[in-house]
């Protein structure tokens, strides 16, 4: 069969058109594993890294600044901000996991990808729910 | 021709390797504290001063923290070129974030050596 002369490829000098879906509900599960593994890293940056170095320089200069936080920690609300970073550094971590192993060509296929997107969404939640409950 | 910008990546595989290395030294500390965390529940303040006396812990520590910040720098500079296009800002977003973790890297070490 004779095959047919192929047109060069012109690059197109015509606008290419933009479609920005912002609704997060319309992401696939891997997309939603990427993009609160970017929301959680910076919101870590911002807040868990000044936060840890100040806990840890009240909690170690004396007993008053150890007692202050051990109060603060039986704060409800406090303790839910802090369970709101739990979440933040398990998604980060598992989702992090779930990248080294990408990068080794470990379950790089749709399926296992896909399943392996659930697995880091449910198990960053799973072990938020452990921790609360450990410190309940 | 490759139009280098100077707030660009380096254009070289050292931070890709370096943001996973310093992932796999804060998930294996992670696992330590979270597991000394889990198990041995409360604290007391001495038993938590005694803890950071010791000079090993402090030199983990540090390490542990220094990876941490390497790797936050890492993966906020990726996160600024994806989003900020002006030039200046994004440099000046950027040389920010570097202070930022540099003091931090100094707080470390006198949280940890000042006590």
């Amino acid at each position: 069969m004779a095959s047919r002369p192929v047109a060069p490829l012109k690059p197109s000098t015509k606008a290419r058109p933009k479609y920005y879906d912002l609704n997060l509900l319309n992401l696939p599960m891997p997309g939603l594993v990427s993009i609160f593994h970017r929301i959680t890293g910076v919101a870590m940056f911002l807040f868990l890294i000044p936060l840890t170095l100040i806990i840890l320089q009240t909690t170690l200069q004396s007993e008053a600044g150890f007692a202050a936080w051990q109060g603060y920690f039986n704060n409800l609300v406090v303790k839910l901000i802090l369970m709101g970073f739990v979440w933040a550094f398990m998604h980060h971590l598992f989702a992090g996991i779930r990248y080294l192993l990408l990068d080794l060509h470990i379950g790089v296929d749709k399926e296992p990808a896909q399943a392996s997107a659930k697995v880091v969404l449910i198990a960053g939640l799973v072990a938020t729910v452990i921790v609360a409950a450990r410190v309940w | 021709m490759i139009n280098k910008q100077p707030v660009g990546a380096h254009y070289g595989w050292k931070d890709w390797m370096l943001q996973r290395v310093t992932a796999v030294v804060m998930v294996a500390f992670s696992i330590v504290i979270l597991g000394f965390f889990m198990l041995h529940g409360s604290v007391s303040y001495a038993e938590w001063q005694q803890l950071f006396q010791n000079q090993l812990v402090r030199i983990l520590a540090l390490l542990f923290f220094l990876a941490t910040f390497y790797h936050a720098w890492i993966g906020v500079r990726d996160v600024l070129m994806d989003y900020i296009k002006p030039l200046w800002i994004r440099l000046s977003l950027q040389v920010l974030v570097c202070l930022f973790l540099i003091v931090c890297s100094i707080w470390t070490v006198s949280i940890l050596w000042g006590n």
